[in-house]
């Protein structure tokens, strides 16, 4: 509750202190409808972990999401949600949180949502960074329409778009989201290391700008096998640790390749995003001095009788 | 016996401005006292290359002249680029300012007085037909001796080609007398043409020079004081060396008036109606309303978001309309095309959202500057899918506030998606308008944050209405997740024919509510009689002053303008009924009847003709031109008199006295 937050949105005292306590079962919405297997399933396993583990209320707590299997996301939780169109999350989030700022946002895209015909706002929407959480589950497929090539299908991978291979090598989320002026925060995270999975999504939350976290997810009808092989050898994911970044002590037994990245070092984190042939998890870049959109967008709140005496003011410039 | 075509008054002549004194030299003394000429209007313009400053002067001038209580309409005349190649017809840049005694509500036929940069840019004027035949011209005259033989041989071309008409062309020294005060007359000359203007038409020097000072707000008081002195010296050249002045009387104001352009009675409605934040990408010619919200709307409170693109434009204000803000997007007609999809999403997710469509020249990037009517089947049927909205059209600039208002309240009530269909002509178009009193209530926050009762619907449609309450993040017991998947009241997603059939009728519905809360559109002129003429938009003015012509020549004409166009007023049927012919008279595209391959049964019309024909089931003709520029009076009224022609003919008038409508 900072005094900007009251300062930008009247609201907020609207919504007085209560000494409610929330359980699970408060998140809970209607029964996930995702195929059996489905990463989503683990990742809104996770995320209904952090609203309680944040207590964060319901009603101030608003999840938007495009189009695609990932995007059902909000229709599973009791929260706010707005399920928009393809691509087109961020702007909405980005209305949301422009107007209310004392609303905890989640944003929930798929890889073709966000690199593909949401890439325009991808990049603004980093570059604004805004305090939300924006979670780009990806399955590197177009599961929802059936098996198309996504920007991050493995080149070779078929599908029913490119049924000889995806043609070219896919596009690396981290390292554009890395390039993107005033990113402040970028992650990569795996649903199928379920602690490491609420670890990241802890740290996005708490972070004080715009949250981008890769999640990798398997879809288990038409990516069965992409990251096979990540989640059968833990020798292939290497874990990006540090203080500032995610730890995850449990995990250390089985995950053994660690590497030391303090996130404020971006040069480095460009490097380990493009460089070697390890799956990395971690926080790649963490920089809460960026400027936030919001910030620079505060204006006064007036009331109407001001409002009405500015105009006359205005209209006095006009008159004849 | 009705007159022949014209033959009725609509104007003083205005020849003898060039008979009295077309002998006179220029740069000789005159004997004064100079002649006056009493006229009830005028229209003057100043054109030059773009950046030589006759948009300010022109603009000054307006606005002076309606402080005065004159009726005023300007016009801008745009070229597309920023900079085109100077001495280019087709970079004429400039001002067309009519003023009048009585208020005047559009930009009328020809213009009498013109001030022009060079001789190209007037050519440009003259091939447009934009100049009365005899009109005066003050011509800078520094090209006639110009050290290059091609600006020399161009400036004696251009006088031959202007002297098909009996013009009465004044060559003025312009830089020669600037450069006696600055040492760049580029800078400045703008201001001695204004001085010239003042004196020929009597404009009070006081006025003017507030007006500079508020035009030069921004620059240094250094600057003020050069223009005032480029000011005095045009006056003082005009009073020694023009053998004419203009007397054009104004009317006392009786009440208190403000002077604007569409766009900025727009972005002051938008304050007015309490909008919180507006959401835009730059586009042609709508962006000078979010200039004017640039300036302003920090300080009311409000939040003026740049978007990354039109698209995002559109889903910000969805977003932040959701999260309870009063919002708003701006856009033309390529922003509009891009927005689309999130429109259709606002429609399923019933949630408010005011779109503003300064309307252009299309298809795709068309005519930027240029104005049309263009979009109102593209915002009426654009969405896939049945996506029913409220669409509205200010005709006038006092429109463009108030229409803010009215929007805003309606898609609030109805939980809709309301687009007002401005464009490019209220966009730039200055007229004075009776002051707004303000009401508190126009600006009243609309937000609840109070918890709704337990078991409350997403969509708690009222079954005969299809209205129902809307429930804003932050209130407990709502968090629903609303989609643009079809859906029940509870918003859960739902697939059945039964859901999609019961769904669509309630988001239709509302419209119909919408329609029993609409007056009759009024009908100007008697309510029955030969011809009914029907616009919307800009053309009010044109099309009723063409009317009142025709009525004072004795035909049985009237007009109806459509405020709302989705949905339409009532009584529309019964109102057609009552006379022999329909026709709508409109800025966009419609096949001539007797165009090669036209029959009637393939004849593509006016874009309001095909939606009054299929909302009345009235033989609804339509005359429709795509000029770029706004229709003027007196191409309506010779449209009235064929149009008369068609639908009775009347055996007084002989068929060979009707021109085409063309």
């Amino acid at each position: 509750m900072t005094a900007f937050t009251e300062m930008a949105c009247p609201l907020f005292t609207a919504v007085g202190a209560d000494d409610r306590s929330f359980e699970l079962s408060d998140y809970e919405g209607a029964a996930a409808r995702w195929c059996p297997g489905c990463g989503d399933h683990s990742i809104l396993t996770a995320v209904e972990r952090l609203l309680v583990a944040e207590q964060l209320k319901p009603e101030q707590t608003v999840f938007v999401s495009g189009i695609g299997c990932s995007s059902r996301f909000p229709h599973y939780l009791k929260t706010y949600g707005f399920h928009g169109i393809h691509g087109r999350a961020l702007p909405v989030a980005t209305g949301v949180k422009l107007h209310r700022p004392d609303l905890t946002v989640f944003v929930v895209m798929g890889d073709g949502d966000c690199t593909s015909i949401g890439a325009g706002h991808w990049l603004h929407a980093i570059r604004y960074n805004m305090r939300m959480v924006a979670l780009m589950l990806d399955n590197a497929i177009y599961g929802l329409t059936k098996n198309q090539t996504s920007p991050t299908t493995p080149q070779g991978h078929k599908t029913n778009t490119q049924p000889k291979g995806s043609y070219l090598p896919p596009l690396n989320p981290i390292e554009v989201a890395l390039g993107v002026t005033n990113a402040s925060f970028v992650a990569q995270t795996a649903e199928w290391v379920p602690a490491h999975l609420f670890a990241t999504l802890r740290a996005a939350y708490r972070h004080d700008g715009l949250a981008f976290v890769r999640i990798l997810q398997r879809c288990p009808v038409y990516t069965p096998g992409i990251y096979q092989l990540a989640v059968q050898k833990p020798d292939v994911i290497e874990l990006l640790v540090h203080d500032d970044g995610v730890m995850v002590p449990e995990l250390e037994r089985t995950y053994k390749n660690r590497i030391t990245h303090d996130p404020r070092d971006l040069n480095r984190a460009r490097e380990l995003a493009t460089v070697g042939e390890h799956v990395r998890l971690g926080v790649f870049y963490r920089d809460e001095t960026k400027p936030k959109y919001e910030d620079t967008r505060r204006t006064q709140v007036r009331t109407v009788q001001e409002r009405v005496g500015l105009l006359n003011a205005e209209l006095d410039k006009y008159a004849v | 016996m009705p007159a022949p075509h014209r033959a009725y008054p609509y104007r003083e002549p205005t020849t003898s401005m060039s008979t009295e004194i077309r002998e006179l030299e220029p740069t000789s003394p005159h004997t004064f006292p100079p002649t006056i000429l009493r006229r009830a209007e005028h229209t003057v313009e100043i054109v030059s290359d773009s950046g030589e400053g006759a948009q300010k002067c022109g603009q000054i001038f307006g606005a002076v002249s309606a402080k005065m209580g004159n009726g005023v309409w300007t016009v801008e005349i745009i070229p597309a680029e920023i900079q085109p190649p100077p001495r280019m017809p087709d970079g004429a840049s400039g001002y067309r300012i009519r003023i009048g005694s009585e208020p005047v509500t559009n930009w009328g036929d020809e213009t009498n007085l013109v001030v022009a940069f060079n001789e190209q840019v007037l050519l440009a004027r003259h091939r447009l037909g934009a100049l009365a035949p005899d009109a005066t011209i003050l011509l800078e005259n520094k090209w006639e001796s110009h050290p290059d033989e091609d600006v020399q041989q161009a400036w004696r071309a251009a006088h031959e080609e202007l002297s098909a008409r009996s013009y009465r062309i004044i060559h003025v020294p312009m830089d020669e007398q600037c450069l006696t005060l600055v040492d760049n007359p580029r800078k400045g000359k703008n201001m001695f043409v204004l001085g010239m203007l003042a004196c020929i038409y009597e404009r009070e020097m006081d006025r003017i020079r507030d007006q500079i000072a508020y035009a030069f707000r921004k620059k240094s008081e250094e600057i003020y004081a050069q223009n005032v002195a480029l000011l005095q010296l045009g006056y003082d050249w005009a009073r020694e060396q023009i053998d004419f002045r203009v007397e054009v009387r104004a009317t006392p104001v009786t009440q208190p008036m403000v002077v604007m352009n569409g766009n900025e009675a727009i972005g002051m409605g938008v304050l007015a109606a309490g909008f919180e934040l507006c959401a835009m990408y730059p586009i042609t010619p709508a962006t000078s309303a979010s200039h004017y919200l640039g300036e302003t709307f920090d300080r009311f409170g409000g939040v003026l978001h740049q978007a990354e693109d039109e698209i995002a434009a559109a889903g910000v204000a969805i977003g932040a309309s959701y999260a309870g803000s009063v919002a708003l997007t701006i856009t033309s007609g390529p922003g509009l095309a891009l927005k689309t999809e999130f429109i259709g999403l606002a429609v399923m997710t019933e949630t408010p959202l005011v779109i503003v469509d300064v309307q252009r020249g299309g298809p795709s990037t068309g005519l930027p500057t240029k104005v049309e009517q263009s979009d109102l089947l593209a915002v009426l049927y654009g969405q896939p899918g049945d996506a029913p909205k409220v669409v509205m059209a200010p005709a006038t600039i006092e429109d463009c506030f108030h229409s803010m208002i009215t929007a805003r309240r309606i898609a609030e009530a109805f939980r809709c998606v309301v687009v007002v269909l401005s464009d490019a002509n209220l966009a730039t178009g200055v007229q004075p308008f009776p002051r707004p009193v303000l009401e508190d209530r126009w600006m009243q926050t609309s937000l609840d944050q109070d918890a709704v009762p337990p078991g409350t619907k997403a969509y708690d449609w009222d079954e005969r209405t299809g209205l129902s309450r809307r429930v804003i993040p932050g209130q407990p017991n709502g968090a629903f997740t609303l989609t643009g998947l079809e859906h029940d009241a509870r918003s859960k997603v739902a697939y059945s024919g039964g859901v999609h059939q019961h769904s669509s009728a309630m988001r239709s519905r509302k419209l119909a509510v919408l329609q029993t809360m609409l007056l009759p559109a009024p009908i100007h002129g008697d309510d029955s009689g030969d011809l009914l003429i029907v616009g919307w938009g800009s053309t009010k003015g044109a099309i009723e002053e063409a009317v009142d012509r025709a009525r004072a020549a004795g035909h049985r004409v009237s007009s109806l303008h459509l405020t709302f166009l989705s949905p339409l007023p009532p009584g529309l049927r019964e109102t057609f009924a009552r006379f022999a012919k329909v026709c709508t008279v409109e800025l966009n595209y419609s096949d001539e009847p007797d165009a090669p391959f036209i029959t009637p049964d393939n004849r593509r019309l006016g874009q309001l003709a095909w939606l009054l024909r299929a909302a009345t089931l009235t033989d609804v003709d339509c005359w429709t031109r795509v000029p770029g520029e706004p229709l003027r009076p007196g191409s309506i009224a010779d449209v009235i008199q064929t149009k008369l022609v068609e639908a009775r003919p009347l055996p007084n008038v002989p068929a060979h006295s009707v021109r085409g409508a063309a």
